[in-house]
């Protein structure tokens, strides 16, 4: 970047006195303070604060009406004798493993379609991004109903066309999650495929050409030219997607509630109990903290991992 | 359909001048590429319609259904007749009326409080650029890589009970408004605008006398629109989805927004045509809005997932 009239400004301003009041001001300091100030107490407040209180928390036992007592690493033991920890730990990943192997895939394939259609393709980005301006909660409630385990439920039904089903969806503990799963998707899906279709508008075209020449055909420059190019966005999206999906919280609460038999109960869903079921904050917040750091470390591992196969 | 040609060849115009992808044009005047390429799209435009527009048409037909009716044939209640009293009951008697009118106060105030806390701070950030930017640039950047779980429960104990303000917002929209201003994704998205924004026309407005806040109002924002308009439905869109964080704070139910009301709704004794009729409702305003603004929605996403890569 050429340097800025601004920085060029400054450079020569930098040799005079600092401490002139009226220079500060006519200079602009005050200004800079006054927008500065509904910024810094809106994240102080909200953000920054937030944060560092929930450290402090998770080492507190408080109910919101004793004073908050100081209890050491008790709360992360409790947290972690849990039996339904494991559980809930083995569910969540269970979750977004599922979603990684089936969820995932499909915005990419989505999007190389799309990408390569010459009319209409307006048309199909807005079908595919409508769901994600659904509220989840009406989808849910929708799907819920969609998911009725009777034969004549909706989904039943239009699978007896074809001579499938009936089958329990959500009410049995095997098929519990792999629905959720297949909510997510639908529900993702079109959103991330938007951002690959933008990502798909940057791929150098004269690659293509190349390979032609060299008589690649066209699966072979979809794998040998199309995903390579996508690789960074790729792998950006994975993380964002596993670590949402760590955080999996409105689904099951509202499809499930953690049922049946426990079977689609998630960490995010375990936090929410001990805080607003059990009014245990103390505990709430240490196993926040657990996630965030699994989902820490988990960042940097991939940042690490990823970033050799990005460079190779 | 062929009552417009003009603007359907005018929307073409610009896919034709797309670049070319995978499949070359000589690929594509092949007739077995064509062929396949063909079946591809036309099975895609199906799925698609039966995955993206399906739902929220049985929605539509079950808000205007009886209830019997969406039990025992679920995928026949299209040629059921229409009972139209369902969504006045739902309007009136589930008081759906009322939570989506709170819903579009809390998504308006949270527009305006994240468009007024990340304008603020990306003009800091990109053109008044005091000494101490880049703390606080830093700062707000790093909130981006917290994950949103560590914050949440202390966030609600911050709304119960304002540090140093010892006051509670609970059960006012200020508890859901102004946690949304806070939002780091925003100040990113604005200041790379900002920064794109030729300094002369800011300096020029200078020598003509406009101090910053005129400069912002006069020059910076008006350049900006498209970008404001894009960040304005992004959260809209966004806070009309929101649940949990609104179910914390708001306990009275006149202040719920649908999304709080819904499952309560569903939970209770209400008839299944009711409780359709409140789904297609809350569904109607973000369709509607993105059926309008679809190309800034698209454009929106998409430029959003170039900050995130």
């Amino acid at each position: 970047m050429a340097p800025t009239p601004d920085a060029a400004r400054a450079a020569q301003r930098r040799p005079r006195p600092r401490l002139d009041l009226t220079r500060w001001v006519r200079g602009g300091g005050l200004h800079a303070v006054l927008f500065a100030v509904p910024v810094v107490l809106v994240y102080l407040y909200f953000s920054w604060g937030p944060v560092v209180q929930g450290l402090v928390l998770s080492f507190q036992k408080t109910n919101l009406i004793l004073p908050a007592e100081w209890v050491g690493w008790g709360n992360f033991e409790y947290v972690l004798a849990d039996p339904g920890l494991l559980q809930a730990s083995l569910n969540t990943a269970y979750f977004a493993l599922l979603a990684l192997v089936f969820g995932f895939p499909i915005p990419i394939i989505l999007a190389v379609l799309i990408n390569e259609l010459r009319k209409y393709d307006a048309l199909y980005n807005a079908l595919a991004y409508l769901p994600a301006v659904v509220p989840p909660v009406a989808a849910i409630l929708l799907w819920k109903f969609f998911y009725d385990p009777d034969a004549q439920g909706l989904f039943n039904s239009a699978l007896g066309w074809i001579g499938l089903g009936p089958f329990p969806w959500l009410n049995a503990e095997d098929s519990a999650m792999p629905s959720i799963v297949l909510y997510a998707t639908w529900a993702g899906a079109g959103s991330t495929a938007i951002i690959y279709i933008a990502a798909l508008a940057t791929v150098r075209t004269e690659l293509y050409e190349a390979a032609e020449i060299d008589g690649a055909g066209i699966w072979r420059r979809i794998w040998h030219i199309t995903l390579p190019q996508l690789r960074n966005v790729i792998f950006v999206m994975m993380l964002l997607q596993l670590i949402g999906t760590f955080q999996i919280f409105t689904e099951p609460y509202l499809f499930t509630g953690g049922g049946p038999n426990n079977a689609t109960q998630t960490v995010l869903l375990k936090i929410y109990n001990y805080a607003f079921v059990n009014g245990d904050f103390g505990a709430a917040t240490a196993l926040s903290v657990l996630l965030a750091l699994f989902l820490g470390l988990l960042s940097v591992v991939y940042y690490f991992v990823t970033k050799r196969w990005s460079t190779a | 359909m062929s009552a417009a040609p003009a603007p359907r060849a005018a929307r073409r115009r610009p896919a034709e001048e797309k670049e070319r992808g995978v499949i070359s044009a000589s690929d594509r005047r092949g007739p077995s590429v064509r062929a396949w390429f063909g079946a591809v799209q036309t099975v895609l435009l199906v799925l698609l319609i039966v995955a993206g527009l399906g739902p929220l048409l049985w929605a539509a037909k079950a808000s205007v259904s009886s209830s019997n009716d969406i039990v025992s044939d679920p995928m026949g209640i299209w040629f059921t007749p229409n009972e139209w009293g369902n969504l006045l009951l739902a309007w009136n008697g589930a008081r759906i009326g009322q939570s989506l009118w709170n819903t579009v106060i809390l998504a308006a105030g949270s527009t305006l409080s994240t468009l007024v806390v990340s304008v603020a701070a990306a003009y800091l950030l990109s053109v008044l650029r005091p000494k101490w930017g880049p703390v606080l640039s830093g700062a707000i950047l790093a909130t981006l890589f917290l994950p949103g779980v560590i914050s949440f429960v202390p966030l609600y104990l911050t709304i119960l009970d304002m540090p140093l303000l010892n006051i509670s917002l609970q059960d006012t929209f200020w508890a859901v408004w102004l946690p949304a201003g806070a939002s780091a994704f925003n100040v990113v998205v604005l200041k790379r605008f900002f920064d794109s924004i030729p300094r002369d026309y800011m300096e020029a407005a200078k020598i003509d006398g406009a101090g910053p806040l005129r400069v912002l109002v006069s020059v910076v924002l008006p350049l900006s629109r498209p970008i404001l308009g894009v960040i304005v439905l992004l959260s809209v869109v966004g806070s009309w989805k929101e649940f949990l964080w609104p179910m914390l704070v708001l306990s009275n139910p006149d202040l719920q927004p649908v999304s709080v009301m819904l499952p309560k709704l569903a939970a209770g004794n209400s008839p299944l045509s009711v409780q359709m009729a409140a789904v297609f409702l809350s569904i109607l305003v973000p369709v509607v809005l993105f059926a309008i603004f679809q190309k800034q929605f698209l454009r929106g996403v998409g430029s959003a997932g170039g900050v995130k890569g």
